[in-house]
């Protein structure tokens, strides 16, 4: 079981920055040393402490971008003007700097192998990192469980992790994109927000018994899960995750 | 002894310690915070109902529980993934007068119970005394679907994964049993203010 990996009391760790990635004007993923980590599993997230020099904290929680396996800890945090932490994170951190993080928290909207599939993986803007962190770790354990992204944002330009997200379909993953606000001439994907109907076109037919993983902003899964519910999926097939617009954190909030 | 996380300062005005628990920010909106879709049962099927391990002990309509004495309900409420809210406006049923009548001697905790299979453990003494509500009202308007309705329980003294949305009844029982999130590495109590948010804080 998942509660497994949380054995004991979660203690704060120091967590130095040794990489960071500008995956967008707006997003950038943190790589972190963090002596200790007792590993995670896919799908789960961090709480974050930042402590200014006057004793001032702030916590909020990050979904982990980086599979189980990988070398290195990674977040993904997206900007959100108004807010505190993550203005910090996307615009001043630097290689070297540190703070503290606690984890991993989260045993529900988590994905291993013997959980099968097929599996439905659907975000909205940075709703992405867990469902990224979902799709390395599949890849990694070389499950035969069908997999397909869909994946909707507003313009191309704000695709996070669209290389890689590439890599994965050229190699047996299904990647569909949908983009709601601007497009390319070219642009040969979907062009729409998700609804019902794009989801009858997308989605896996539920007599396959899929496993669905919705995260992105709340009238997003809202929409998506309910979605797939008329669709005749099992609502508790459907693990959903989901951020208000004044949370802080880039994904999270069961 | 913190880690100083160079360049980052506050940008948020100062709050009121007694009245924000340690690791919160406030927040004006409302974050919908759920594991699955949102329930969507009619009010012609919604029902609740109060039972122990052998029987049901009462069990109310939507419209007989319409009829209950209604409290209105000014409260801070405290969410396990950071954001408080305060002075949140609601409108509901006192858990003493659901239980008025009902044989609670043998009882020491309650599962909550929900559409979509939520539920969530409590010891009896924390939804008694005036200190929980099922609420139906938020703002002065029907409870949304998101935010739990057509009911919810309401218990603002602890961190608010407690207050199960979509409340369809309360179970009584002699002993703890973890209800969903406990089950799934949060804390079994979940107080705010001593910060009890996982296993093991």
């Amino acid at each position: 079981m998942a509660g497994a990996a949380l054995p004991g009391r979660l203690i704060w760790r120091a967590a130095r920055v040794v990489g960071i990635i500008n995956e967008t004007p707006r997003v950038r993923t943190i790589m972190l040393d963090c002596p200790g980590w007792p590993g995670h599993l896919a799908g789960q997230h961090v709480d974050v402490r930042l402590t200014a020099d006057d004793g001032y904290q702030a916590q909020r929680s990050y979904s982990i971008a980086s599979a189980p396996g990988d070398d290195t800890l990674a977040l993904t945090v997206e900007r959100i003007d108004d807010g505190e932490v993550s203005p910090y994170f996307v615009g001043e951190l630097h290689m070297g700097d540190e703070f503290e993080i606690r984890g991993p928290i989260g045993g529900y909207f988590v994905w291993s192998k013997m959980r099968g599939g097929p599996l439905l993986l659907i975000a909205g803007g940075s709703g992405i990192v867990p469902l990224r962190c979902i799709m390395r770790q599949h890849a990694a354990v070389l499950s035969d469980a069908p997999i397909r992204l869909l994946y909707s944002v507003r313009a191309q330009s704000e695709i996070i992790y669209r290389h890689e997200l590439d890599q994965f379909a050229s190699t047996g993953a299904e990647v569909v994109f949908t983009l709601t606000r601007e497009w390319p001439d070219d642009w040969t994907g979907y062009r729409r927000r998700i609804d019902a109907d794009l989801l009858r076109e997308v989605a896996w037919p539920s007599d396959t018994r899929p496993l669905a993983y919705v995260c992105g902003p709340t009238a997003f899964v809202e929409r998506a899960a309910n979605g797939l519910v008329s669709l005749g999926y099992e609502p508790d097939r459907i693990k959903t995750e989901r951020f208000g617009p004044t949370s802080d954190a880039t994904s999270r909030t069961e | 002894m913190a880690i100083i996380s160079r360049g980052f300062r506050s940008r948020r005005p100062p709050v009121d310690p007694s009245r924000v628990p340690p690791g919160q920010y406030v927040t004006n909106d409302f974050p919908v915070l759920s594991a699955g879709p949102t329930p969507h049962t009619p009010l012609a099927d919604w029902s609740f109902t109060i039972r122990d391990a052998v029987d049901v002990q009462r069990s109310w309509t939507w419209d007989e529980f319409a009829l209950l004495q209604r409290e209105d309900i000014i409260v801070d409420i405290h969410c396990v993934t950071k954001w408080s809210k305060l002075d949140t406006a609601w409108y509901g049923v006192a858990i003493d007068t659901l239980l008025t009548g009902i044989d609670t001697t043998s009882a020491r905790y309650v599962t909550a119970f929900s559409d979509g299979g939520y539920t969530t453990n409590i010891p009896l003494a924390d939804l008694t005394n005036g200190k929980a509500w099922i609420a139906m009202g938020y703002g002065g308007e029907p409870l949304h679907p998101e935010h739990g309705g057509p009911a919810r329980l309401l218990v603002p003294h602890l961190y608010f994964w407690k207050s199960a949305k979509w409340v369809r009844g309360l179970e009584l029982r002699d002993h703890d049993v973890p209800g969903f999130w406990e089950e799934n590495g949060y804390h079994d109590y979940g107080d705010p203010w001593r910060e009890q948010r996982y296993q093991g804080d």
